[in-house]
């Protein structure tokens, strides 16, 4: 088993590092108190190469591998978790399904200036009465001549309102169940396409997300992602990606917790002495690291299947569950080492308690990663 | 043993949700989202009584008993739990008093808190002595028969609305650590005190928490609470009695978080049915109901002891370190439950977690629980 980064991954990691600690640690904060998209420092991130980190140079990425986008995003969690969601939205679930299952033609033009970062993607499956349960889609695709009229409603979309394209699940044979699911690309400035106001939300405050209505949406057939039908498959199989970067973007924010804390427990004092040296803080600090290094394992294991082209649902949902209830409990212990310091706005580490919790809830709650891992478990 | 309450009880209860229902629960969430402090809800509950609950009839409160009060919280922190400590803050200003004050003290300053709904804050905590209270900087210089009152205290419930303090100043070195630790009382109005920055919070934001300066304030032998070096003794004793309160804050919190999770599990529908329907929810509510329930019954015995007069510190932070933690993991779970729509403003779950969080900080983190537990535990053997 080989556990050493290769030197290009740990140069990306260095980098995202570095970049995450000059641009994106000094200001995270105001860009979470202000509901703010720092569309700058997605525009520089771009520039690293980091829309498309493991899509292929020709089709405009950085040609790198899965494991070393999952380095980058929790590089960049570390410093901004609405940035590393933002960045994690563009590379799972948008540029990789258009990779997979686009045509030529396709991949030209939605796929290569995402890709690129010239333009963003996002992703819509969640509707109202579907989250968790994905294949109830409400949302309807009409056939009509060389085109598709849709309607319904989607929500919860993650870069829903600064998105230039959305990769949208509709039904078009709703007698077919999960069968009858179909994918389409489709501009965000399409007539018809109506994007809400952003959500009101707990935390990843900087991350804009909204509701989409779609109002006779008409989408011509070209623009189909894979067959009729296709849909639920390729929605799956994106989110066995995604969840890989979530897990990523969680133990971003749990190191950002976790170092604040050490660093705090060495200068705080109490009883005379920094609280580092009571027992009670020291085994939390070692329970947190331990935590940290064991996600990150499920993490990276799960990044090497995908990268060897295996199939990896079960990994990706246990390196996603893991990795997001350690950012809890990790987070938590942080802002309890702080005290009342911790529950200021003064400092950054309330905010890392309050983005680690959606790492629980989105691309599948914990609920629904227990559900891919026990019938996966039941089924050998 | 009898776990029924009062007629006389159950009567307080149904007042105080009566309120909570009518007042509390319509406002909170706009409260929060602005850090508005809760004025005209205070005023109206000052009215009912809800205010001064432990003041003593003689000094023209209702005189409730901790367990009377902690029932009444309950019903309080159900609706808001910032608003809950806003509500209790005066009893922990008064509790000093009513332990070592003079009778004099107690007229003056209780009976101003009863005339009308003004506020008083306890002013314990500094930047750099929170937990440790020992390592408190605040001190005081003796000049003739006056005390000269100097520094900063931090974290101050109801600071910014408090028309006087109880505070804490050392007489001694900071090396003398819990011993030469003095109790003062501290109108607002003498020169020198002023009110620093107040705190953007996580939760409980409708509470007002801000600094507290002092800056060579005079203060005679009519403003010492008890005597000279007894500081430090009336502050433990303060929390012990108060410790109960926040045990009520949690169970409001926890019995909120059950009742919204019970009421979105029967209705939000995944794969087919009511997700109440899947086991994995069952044993989360499960779980949320029994936490509920023990922080309850630790609750009461420690407010029922405090009642009989056997103050047992051991028991107070029982309540308020289970109860805490329990609100934690409860108000997380009830975030889980209900998903997306958990993690978003349109629903309350998200407010009780952000909420429950400081039960777990303020009036001794849930780490110095654990050290007051295991003192006790370990100085009782013989």
């Amino acid at each position: 088993m080989q556990t050493e980064l290769t030197e290009e991954q740990r140069q990306l990691r260095d980098t995202c590092r570095e970049f995450a600690a000059r641009e994106l640690v000094p200001q995270a904060k105001r860009w979470d108190h202000e509901h703010r998209f720092p569309a700058e420092a997605v525009k520089k991130r771009f520039e690293l190469g980091l829309a498309g980190v493991a899509v292929p140079a020709e089709h405009g990425g950085a040609g790198m591998d899965n494991v070393g986008y999952a380095l980058a995003i929790e590089e960049i969690s570390r410093g901004c978790a609405s940035v590393g969601v933002t960045l994690s939205v563009n590379n799972s679930l948008y540029c990789d399904p258009v990779l997979k299952y686009g045509t030529p033609a396709q991949r030209d033009i939605w796929l290569k200036p995402f890709a690129a970062g010239d333009k963003l993607g996002c992703f819509g499956l969640t509707e109202p009465q579907a989250g968790s349960d994905a294949a109830e889609q409400r949302t309807r695709a009409v056939r009509k001549g060389d085109k598709y009229v849709i309607n319904g409603t989607k929500n919860w979309i993650t870069n829903g309102p600064v998105a230039d394209a959305i990769l949208l699940f509709a039904m078009t044979d709703a007698s077919k169940g999960t069968k009858g699911i179909s994918a389409f690309l489709v501009e965000t400035s399409s007539p018809g396409f109506l994007r809400q106001k952003a959500d009101e939300k707990l935390g990843i405050c900087a991350s804009p997300s909204c509701t989409i209505f779609f109002e006779d949406l008409e989408v011509p057939a070209a623009q189909r992602l894979g067959n009729e039908g296709d849909g639920f498959k390729i929605a799956m199989s994106t989110l066995d990606g995604g969840r890989i970067g979530i897990a990523a973007q969680a133990i971003g924010i749990a190191r950002a917790a976790y170092e604040e804390a050490r660093d705090y427990a060495k200068v705080r004092k109490t009883f005379d002495v920094p609280i580092a040296q009571h027992q009670a803080i020291q085994f939390m600090l070692a329970d947190m690291a331990t935590e940290l290094d064991a996600a990150r394992l499920l993490t990276l294991r799960a990044a090497t299947l995908k990268d060897a082209g295996v199939r990896h649902s079960r990994e990706s949902s246990m390196a996603k569950l893991y990795a997001s209830e350690m950012s809890g409990r990790v987070t938590d212990k942080a802002v309890q080492i702080h005290g009342g310091m911790g529950y200021s706005k003064e400092l950054d580490v309330e905010r890392h308690f309050r983005d680690a919790r959606i790492t629980q809830i989105y691309e599948g709650t914990s609920e629904i990663q227990r559900l891919v891992i026990s019938n996966a478990l039941l089924k050998q | 043993m009898d776990f029924a309450i009062s007629d006389e009880q159950k009567r307080l209860v149904d007042t105080a949700r009566k309120f909570t229902r009518e007042k509390i629960i319509p406002v909170a969430q706009k409260l929060d989202e602005h850090g508005t402090f809760p004025q005209e809800i205070c005023e109206q509950g000052f009215e009912l009584g809800l205010m001064n609950a432990e003041v003593p009839q003689e000094y023209g409160g209702i005189g409730l008993s901790c367990l009377d009060h902690v029932l009444m919280l309950e019903e309080i922190n159900y609706g808001c739990a910032g608003i809950g400590t806003t509500l209790a803050a005066n009893n922990l200003a008064a509790m000093p008093l009513l332990l070592a004050g003079s009778e004099e003290q107690k007229k003056k300053y209780l009976g101003a808190l009863t005339d009308g709904p003004i506020f008083a804050a306890y002013a314990c905590s500094e930047p750099d002595a929170g937990s440790d209270v020992a390592g408190m900087r605040t001190h005081v210089r003796k000049v003739g028969d006056e005390y000269v009152l100097t520094g900063q205290k931090r974290w101050i419930t109801n600071g910014g609305h408090a028309s006087w303090y109880t505070t804490f100043a050392r007489t001694g070195d900071v090396k003398d650590r819990h011993k030469g630790i003095t109790c003062f009382v501290v109108p607002r109005d003498l020169p020198g005190v002023s009110v620093g920055k107040k705190e953007d919070k996580l939760g409980q934001r409708a509470s007002d928490t801000c600094d507290i300066l002092f800056e060579e304030v005079k203060l005679t032998r009519a403003h010492l609470v008890g005597e000279e070096g007894d500081g430090f003794k009336v502050a433990m004793k303060t929390f012990d009695r108060s410790r109960p309160w926040i045990a009520a804050g949690a169970t409001g919190i926890m019995r909120r978080a059950l009742d919204e999770c019970r009421r979105y599990a029967l209705e939000r529908k995944a794969f087919g049915q009511a997700i109440a329907q899947f086991q994995a929810v069952q044993f989360m509510l499960a779980e949320m109901a029994m936490k509920y329930e023990a922080t309850r019954l630790l609750m009461l015995k420690a407010a029922w002891s405090i009642g009989q007069g056997k103050l047992d510190a051991i028991e107070s932070s029982y309540a308020k370190a289970f109860g805490a933690d329990s609100a934690m993991a409860v108000a997380t779970d009830a975030v889980q439950i209900f998903g997306g729509y958990g993690y978003t403003r349109e629903y309350p779950v998200e407010k009780l977690m952000r909420d429950a969080k400081l039960l777990q900080i303020y009036e001794g983190t849930s780490q110095i629980q654990r050290m007051v537990i295991a003192r006790n535990l370990l100085s009782a053997v013989q």
